[in-house]
């Protein structure tokens, strides 16, 4: 169902929505200006309420994550922002930084009083260069009124937030593999446990959410937790709030769109993606490029009545409200929420070659598996494309790809593996013809 | 020759190392100050972070060869990085590139031998709705055309010199 909200993107189009005077004049920084006299429990539950499972891919409950935090002892506590945006497909914590950075910045103050922290380092990718000027002068501002500081709202609870550039590296979108990068190390994720809450940057107990988490923070603070779950149509299985859609690939009308929870994937790209662009639908990827591809004629099977998916068995799986455990019901994830889109004048072959490329460019290189699977994965589809594929080929790529799996210290390898199996799987008559008949049967192409 | 930060680069850097309860959280931050003024990550920045930050040169090595965006050679005046990953791609990321190359006249990964221009990909650069895209040293260029990217290049190539 499609339900537009104008909570995160309400100042998007207004002139200056970037500017402290534009957020105040909505009535920003007073839930900062409250949560500083709140008991952290009492921030935490509003949060738990909320039902927001992290907006960076992994789904995580926001609150819950909160309440793993220990209570304050001797040690600092940190909050770390991740806003190395760089999942393909997905462009929407850039839209937040660009154009309404305050949000983030006071999601960051009531975070950091519920954790018992007192500075926050929002991680940004380098490349992002005008993203980070407009967030690095919204804390110069926010700073400058005395939001920030020793003194916020003249309590005295220090409160820092300080910016820190990437170097450009996928791997850091990793919670772990940040909190290396921040400490000055390089970018490969660690072992866990110990979980960041326990021992994250700096050994330190440290809370990891993604920017748009963050920047949700002051609406659930205005309107309550409860009514920000509400605001979903997955709210009963706690999947809440609204949050930022994107869609990009072979759409009309591609961007990042804000709606409540409980958005169909036939709505993203049929409505607010304007339909699909030079042709059928071929499939979409609905979450960055780490969620399994789905395509139109796959069905829910849910037949038992205990399922959560069962008011949709027998439909289609782009009719099914695009919610954590919901995609995860129909075979795939729902990641970031930024679908990509092919249309059937693209090849599925050379998308994931495509895909498979990106994987072994941007593997950390740490473990075996990843570093050795996806270079191999690659080179066997530099060989498919070029022509010179068996049909043995096939099967030594669901092999390698099943050897990643599982096999892995982070989630990169599943992130790498599940959408080539996923490719595999679903377009393997694609994949035989192309080999047997030396790339004939192709459109050769991805772009329109 | 050693390396040492310009007075203003190195106010800079005080302020950052006061953000970190330790000096190595600065190393990333200070090998972009160090790159900005230098253009890239020589063995000679290496020892100075070193130096300034009481790390080996070993770890400093080890960070600026993890990521991609320190450069590990000189560089042309201006980088570009088409991007090329899936949303791009579908969107014609390829002829971009091959644009890019006929009115160089060098192949993706070449410097132009006026050494004005890198040409480089760059895997998802988070401009997915706006393909196809390319950076040029920092500014983002978003929904191309051949037309456009011709007018780009032309300014690059063709502009003065003293916007370093």
């Amino acid at each position: 169902m499609i339900k537009r909200t104008n909570y995160l993107s309400k100042r998007y189009d207004v002139p200056d929505g970037h500017t402290i005077g534009a957020y105040e004049k909505d009535g920003g920084y007073k839930q900062a200006r409250r949560a500083m006299k709140m008991a952290p429990e009492e921030i935490v539950n509003e949060t738990k309420a909320a039902n927001l499972r992290g907006r960076g891919g992994a789904g995580f409950p926001m609150g819950v994550k909160w309440s793993f935090m220990p209570a304050k002892g001797d040690k600092p506590h940190y909050l770390v922002v991740n806003a190395d945006e760089g999942e393909p497909g997905t462009f929407k914590d850039r839209t937040l930084m660009e154009l309404d950075p305050h949000s983030t910045i006071e999601g960051c103050i009531i975070a950091c009083r519920a954790i018992h922290a007192n500075v926050a380092y929002i991680y940004v990718r380098d490349e992002l260069h005008f993203a980070k000027a407009q967030l690095w002068t919204a804390i110069d501002e926010a700073k400058a009124k005395g939001y920030l500081g020793d003194k916020p709202f003249g309590v005295d609870y220090p409160v820092e937030v300080y910016g820190h550039s990437g170097a450009g590296a996928y791997i850091c979108g990793e919670e772990t593999a940040l909190l290396n990068s921040i400490e000055g190390r390089r970018g490969e994720p660690r072992l866990k446990p110990p979980f960041p809450a326990q021992a994250g940057v700096f050994g330190m107990p440290t809370t990891v959410n993604n920017l748009e988490s963050i920047a949700s923070v002051p609406t659930i603070m205005e309107i309550g937790g409860d009514a920000f779950s509400k605001l979903s149509s997955l709210h009963e299985i706690r999947d809440g709030g609204c949050r930022l859609f994107g869609v990009s690939g072979h759409v009309n009308t591609p961007g990042v769109f804000e709606c409540a929870v409980g958005l169909t994937l036939r709505e993203l790209v049929y409505d607010l993606g304007g339909g699909v662009k030079g042709g059928e639908l071929l499939g979409v990827i609905p979450g960055g490029s780490s969620t399994p591809i789905l395509l139109p004629d796959e069905l829910v099977d849910a037949p038992e009545k205990g399922d959560p998916l069962n008011a949709w068995h027998g439909k289609s799986v782009l009719d099914v409200p695009m919610g954590v455990d919901t995609m995860r019901g129909v075979g795939t994830m729902l990641g970031t929420c930024c679908a990509i889109v092919l249309s059937d004048k693209a090849c599925p072959v050379l998308a994931m070659h495509n895909l498979m490329r990106f994987y072994r460019h941007e593997s950390c290189g740490q473990c075996t598996p990843c570093r050795e699977g996806n270079g191999w994965i690659e080179r066997i589809l530099d060989r498919i494309v070029a022509a010179e594929g068996t049909l043995e080929d096939l099967d030594r790529l669901h092999e390698i790809a099943g050897t990643v799996m599982g096999n892995t210290l982070c989630a990169f390898g599943e992130g790498s593996a599940m959408p080539a199996l996923g490719f595999l799987l679903k377009f393997r008559p694609a994949f035989e013809q192309y080999i047997e008949t030396g790339g004939k049967s192709s459109t050769r192409r991805l772009a329109l | 020759m050693s390396f040492a930060l310009s007075a203003e680069r190195d106010t800079k850097l005080r302020d950052i190392l006061a953000r970190y309860p330790n000096k190595m959280a600065a190393c990333i931050p200070t090998l972009h100050l160090a790159q900005e003024q230098n253009g890239w990550i020589s063995e000679e920045v290496v020892s100075w972070v070193a130096r300034t930050l009481d790390l080996s040169t070993a770890h400093v090595f080890g960070v600026a060869t993890f990521y991609s965006l320190f450069n590990k050679e000189p560089v042309g005046k201006h980088q570009i990085w088409v991007c090329r990953t899936l949303s791009c791609g579908l969107s014609g990321s390829d002829g971009i590139m091959k644009r890019c190359e006929k009115r160089l006249g060098i192949k993706c990964g070449q410097t132009t031998p006026d050494g004005k221009v890198t040409l480089r990909t760059a895997e998802c650069l988070a401009s997915c709705g706006s393909g196809p895209m390319m950076q040029v040293d920092r500014t983002y260029h978003e929904n191309l055309t051949p037309e456009k990217v011709d007018s780009i290049l032309e300014g690059l190539l063709g502009g003065d010199d003293n916007d370093g």
